[in-house]
């Protein structure tokens, strides 16, 4: 009938005209990130790479070259060289002269931190990583030793 | 009546009103889109200056510096005409909507409209507004493509369809001032069954008006997930900017035209000793209609298009229908 059908459809209008206005007066949701607020990431998440070192200034690597021979995608590029005795880079017998990530070939696996003998690769925590150029995405080992601190909230894992 | 009466205050009348209009028309577009955010719990553009807003701004650079492609397969003098025809309209129906009370000003005094105290206002709002659909119809002819020939088809039965609904509510209105002048309607004193009898028949106005400017849920003609843009599919840069100005343009003018209508226009207090209110209560009044079509466009969806016709047809009418015969009654009774 027409008249049910008129009080009907204005009810669900009604309703559903409630429903935004409700909404209307909610704080958004929207986290502005990366510049404005960080969005909270778990405390295993593979992000942006980075090289580590001991208490006293030596490099971890080794230059042994596993985790590009682990690397699934070919995104890890390094040469070794020998060290020189009284003013070692690392403490073995190598060290990596050369070591560069591809950005655009790696897809944050972790195989590079897994096959690692002394932890020197490790995923952290930075997921910032737009560039202008491709160049740019090629990280040197000057990036990897000196990561930029990220703007990330770790959140309780569980 | 001197020339400064007959051509330069016009001059400056028009570009003004152009001007705050197109501007306003630029804002409208931040202003819905930051609300519709606000409804889905987003934030909307806040990037672009503080609170975003320079965005207008940025959209505009950003559809002017974009190349001007003119499909080959396209019908080229009626393709490029057709921006035009939908933006004219649009514009020409702000003429008669009075903005405030008559302004003196250095002596003179300036009536606060456009288009002067028309004494067949309504019927050319009317006329003026059916227009806008030549623009729509014309695009969607000159582009000679599939998606663009349906959405311009069932944007004129929509607009046909639901324009004799709104004519007959303005009919009623027009029944209860006994006046066509818009003048007149905004300053005529209306006993207070009146204005409750207009408030009570506003919803079926307001529904007509989305379907006139094809807002949403009757936003048809641009029915994304089945005609692509539906008209505006084969425009780009510029003519694209041109036909969404235009659309929002509509709106806003429709909802001075409603608020002149049904809520007294300009008229507010304090406004006979401020003529200079007058625009300001236009524009608070024109800004919570047009607050009423962003909220209408965040909660419901868009009809399926046998519904939008089954809607106007076998409800909208009868309903406006018995609208107008309750209120012959009305005024014959009360009056």
């Amino acid at each position: 009938m027409a008249i049910k059908d008129v009080y009907q459809g204005t009810r669900a209008i009604g309703r559903a005209l409630g429903v935004t206005l409700k909404h209307l007066f909610e704080a958004p949701v929207t986290v502005e990130s990366p510049d404005r607020e960080p969005i909270a990431v778990y405390p295993r998440f593979r992000g942006r790479h980075y090289l580590r070192r001991y208490e006293n200034g030596l490099e971890r690597c080794i230059g042994c070259q596993l985790c590009e021979a682990a690397c699934p995608t070919g995104a890890i590029y390094i040469e070794a060289e020998e060290n020189d005795p009284d003013n070692p880079v690392s403490p073995g017998e190598r060290y990596a002269r050369v070591y560069e990530i591809n950005l655009l070939r790696c897809i944050f696996c972790g195989d590079c931190e897994e096959a690692c003998p002394t932890e020197a690769i490790v995923l952290g925590h930075g997921y910032t990583l737009a560039n202008y150029t491709r160049r740019d995405f090629v990280l040197t080992k000057e990036d990897l030793l000196n990561p930029p601190e990220p703007n990330v909230v770790i959140r309780p894992e569980g | 009546m001197d020339w400064v009466d007959l051509v330069v205050i016009p001059i400056i009348k028009g570009a003004l009103i152009l001007f705050i209009l197109l501007t306003a028309t630029a804002y409208l577009t931040l202003f819905e889109r930051k609300l519709i955010a606000r409804f889905q719990v987003r934030l909307g553009p806040n990037r672009a200056g503080p609170f975003g807003l320079l965005q207008p701004l940025a959209d505009a650079v950003k559809l002017f510096f974009k190349e001007e492609v003119v499909p080959g397969h396209v019908n080229k003098p009626v393709y490029l005409l057709a921006p035009m025809m939908a933006m004219v309209p649009a514009i020409a129906l702000f003429a008669v909507v009075p903005l405030g009370p008559d302004l003196s000003l250095f002596g003179r005094r300036i009536p606060l409209h456009m288009g002067g105290d028309v004494n067949v206002a309504l019927l050319y709002v009317l006329a003026i507004a059916s227009v806008g659909t030549y623009g729509v119809m014309l695009a969607g002819w000159a582009s000679n493509n599939n998606y663009s020939l349906l959405g311009a088809m069932r944007t004129s039965a929509q607009m046909i369809s639901y324009e004799l609904p709104m004519a007959i509510i303005v009919a009623s209105l027009l029944l209860v001032t006994g006046t066509m002048s818009v003048v007149e309607i905004v300053e005529q004193p209306r006993p207070l069954w009146a204005w409750l009898w207009l408030w009570l028949g506003f919803p079926l106005y307001f529904i007509t008006m989305l379907a006139e400017s094809n807002r949403a849920p009757f936003d048809f003609p641009e029915t994304e997930n089945e005609l692509i843009a539906g008209y505006q599919t084969e425009y780009g840069g510029f003519k694209f900017a041109v036909f969404y100005i235009s659309e929002y343009l509509h709106m806003l003018t429709s909802s001075a035209v409603a608020v002149t209508l049904f809520f007294g226009g300009w008229r507010g207090p304090f406004v006979d000793q401020f003529p200079l209110l007058g625009p300001v209560y236009l524009a608070l009044k024109t800004v919570a209609i047009l607050f009423l079509y962003v909220w209408v466009r965040a909660s419901i969806p868009r009809l399926r298009y046998d519904q939008l016709m089954s809607f106007g047809w076998k409800y909208l009418l009868p309903w406006s229908l018995l609208y107008l015969a309750v209120t012959a009654v009305l005024v014959v009774a009360l009056s």
